[in-house]
């Protein structure tokens, strides 16, 4: 693996007599999203300010690109920062200035662009994140969601290489929280910064993180891959990750991803007793009505209700979960895959019939949603039948909502 | 308690106090020599300059004209009613004057600038502090001091100087009320005189004063603020509201006694 961009090197960090970090070691590598979990007041935001001088450790060494923060001097440190940017946890949006100023302040400040320019930037970054006709506002006169947006707007308008996100989606509801978890993800394909989220939201940041670093007790007691971190056989890891994970998807009301892969576990457990077959379908939803692409808030409520009446038109024996942003894993016991496929096509006739296809979001735009059926063979991973139902996603069950 | 630990225990707090003081006056005045370095930076913050002298200047006016009057017109029946006991009270002009141009107008004016910019720019600064902005700043490479004090020090240092020759001007009015149009004193007595007993010195002096309390007004109003997380007996909304009233309260107390210390040196 290549040299990390930000490495904590036994960080120690104590309030008085309390110690927060206690020897804390991490990597965060480029182009990637790693995110801490860990307990609420656990260190995590205190772990994140180290890395932009906010806070100064007592003990340890915080390197970027393998030089110590500290050994910097103010002009290098200067340098430095200009490649960052930092989202706070309460977004700490200038109250007293317009969101065109607040989106606006880094370049007029920080940078040397022209003033001439600087208007067409903040245009263009608002319009990529959704904000329209909001420009002489105030913070204050925004939703929740919309402030986030705008705090996002702030952090990326400098066009940053790092940016740190602190608990982004604090006080959010399901909708909300998932829409800015798929906003941090698509902006992070699209521009390709390394991003760090600090965050007790599991498994919704399993989703969109390619490194999880757990800090407990003010050390990092896992470091690696989402999917390692759910497969860990480490039973302080499991009791973590399990005491955060609800039983219910909060947006789509299903099984979260974990519970999904111990039911597809026990699925082939019976299938090797019984001899039974079973089926999965993985239906993903994608919007694809161009112009209003990055709604994430409008494609998080459709998913919702998509996951709602898809939950109403299934057997109660069959299995089912969210597996990614957007994503749902369908196990459908006892069915071969030709079984799998008619139930599929008789889903998507129901879903397109009976309910009305514009009845079924209830919101503006258009949406795809593809399945893929694969039937599970003995002692498959999940991964394998999972990947073959990726590959064989047919157009067949792909409807349009406009 | 062993007998040595009643002994120390006393000096070791006023050890605790004083190195306290000392660290908190270090701060203070490294904070007020980095604010006005600033003043002086590239690009200059012209705009942002001509805003703080709106709100500490301009929206100070009606106050400092209210305040002054009142105090101009309690000054002339105070002193008629002492004067002509003396029969001296046609040395109310300069009686006024002198007053008001030395003492009573840097003050005042200092004062009632404290009460009602300073208040507002310790509260501000505070929140932007408990809410994360100044820290948003620093992420932004922004500096918070150059952004938020500097601004606000050269605001007071054009405004407060101005304010108090308003004072000092609506002032003498007031005490022109009173005495001669109240009283009976010529006006031409009571304005000649107080143009011969006034001269450059005693406005310098005032001038000099008042520049010296808008730094002290400025200083220590916005870094009570600005220090609102380091404060020990309160946190958020209550560290605000007590960062507010320290700003308020010590900047009246240094005002005074700057005033003493700067009088003590001019005469």
């Amino acid at each position: 693996m290549s040299e990390p961009l930000i490495r904590f090197d036994d960080i120690h960090k104590r309030f008085g007599t309390n110690e927060v970090l206690n020897g804390v070691n991490l990597s965060v590598y480029e182009g990637e999203i790693t995110t801490v979990i860990g307990k609420s007041g656990g260190g995590k935001s205190v772990l994140l300010k180290h890395i932009v001088g906010l806070m100064q450790q007592d003990e340890g060494r915080v390197l970027i690109e393998g030089k110590p923060l500290r050994e910097m001097t103010r002009a290098e440190r200067r340098a430095m920062k200009r490649r960052f940017s930092y989202m706070f946890q309460g977004n700490a949006l200038f109250d007293s200035m317009t969101v065109y100023d607040n989106v606006a302040l880094p370049l007029k400040e920080k940078t040397d662009m022209p003033k001439k320019e600087i208007p067409g930037q903040v245009e263009k970054k608002m319009d990529q994140l959704d904000l329209h006709d909001i420009h002489n506002k105030y913070p204050s006169q925004l939703s929740g969601g919309m402030q986030k947006r705008v705090a996002l707007a702030r952090a990326l308008v400098t066009d940053p290489e790092i940016v740190l996100f602190d608990e982004p989606t604090t006080g959010l509801d399901p909708v909300r929280k998932n829409a800015v978890h798929s906003m941090i993800s698509d902006y992070q394909q699209q521009f390709g910064f390394t991003g760090v989220i600090v965050s007790h939201e599991i498994p919704d940041v399993f989703y969109i993180s390619q490194r999880i670093g757990m800090l407990d007790e003010g050390r990092i007691i896992f470091e690696g891959k989402p999917e390692d971190i759910q497969n860990s056989r480490d039973p302080l890891v499991q009791r973590f990750v399990q005491g955060f994970e609800s039983r219910h998807d909060q947006l789509t009301g299903m099984a979260p991803q974990s519970q999904g892969e111990q039911r597809y576990r026990e699925e082939i457990a019976r299938m090797d007793r019984y001899q039974n077959v079973f089926s999965l379908i993985l239906l993903t939803m994608d919007r694809i009505d161009g112009e209003r692409k990055r709604d994430h808030e409008a494609h998080q409520t459709a998913l919702k209700e998509f996951s709602q009446r898809i939950r109403n038109h299934l057997r109660l024996t069959d299995i089912c979960s969210r597996y990614g942003m957007n994503k749902l894993m369908i196990i459908l016991p006892n069915a071969n895959q030709q079984q799998a496929e008619e139930v599929c096509a008789k889903l998507a006739a129901n879903l397109q019939t009976t309910e009305g296809a514009d009845a079924l979001f209830g919101s503006e735009g258009c949406f795809r949603v593809t399945a893929g059926i694969a039937e599970a063979a003995k002692d498959s991973p999940i991964e394998q039948v999972l990947s073959a139902a990726e590959e064989a996603r047919n157009p067949f069950y792909e409807f349009r909502v406009c | 308690m062993s007998q040595i630990a009643i002994v120390t225990s006393p000096v070791a707090a006023l050890g605790r106090f004083v190195l306290f003081l000392l660290q908190e006056m270090g701060r203070l005045a490294l904070f007020f020599l980095e604010g006005l370095v600033y003043i002086f930076y590239f690009p200059f913050q012209f705009f942002k300059i001509a805003e703080q002298v709106y709100f500490i200047g301009m929206k100070s006016v009606f106050v400092i004209c209210l305040t002054g009057a009142f105090t101009g017109m309690v000054l002339g029946l105070q002193g008629y009613y002492t004067l002509v006991k003396f029969g001296s009270e046609g040395m109310l002009g300069p009686a006024v004057g002198l007053t008001l141009i030395r003492e009573l107008g840097p003050v005042l004016a200092a004062i009632m600038v404290t009460a009602r910019a300073g208040s507002a720019m310790a509260a501000e600064i505070g929140i932007m502090r408990i809410s994360e902005q100044i820290d948003a700043l620093n992420t932004m490479n922004i500096n918070p001091v150059r952004f938020l004090f500097s601004p606000r020090l050269a605001g007071a240092l054009i405004s407060l100087p101005l304010l108090t020759a308003i004072f000092d001007v609506v002032g003498i009015f007031g005490g022109y009320l009173t005495g001669s149009l109240m009283l009976g004193i010529s006006p031409g007595i009571y304005f000649s005189h107080m143009v011969e007993a006034v001269v450059m010195t005693d406005i310098n002096g005032g001038f000099v004063k008042s520049v010296v309390f808008a730094g002290v007004v400025a200083t220590i109003t916005c870094y009570q603020g600005y220090y609102t997380h380091l404060r020990a007996e309160g946190f958020g909304a209550k560290g605000v509201g007590l960062a507010t009233t320290s700003a308020v309260v010590f900047a009246s107390v240094m005002i005074l006694i700057t005033d003493y210390v700067i009088t003590s040196f001019m005469l």
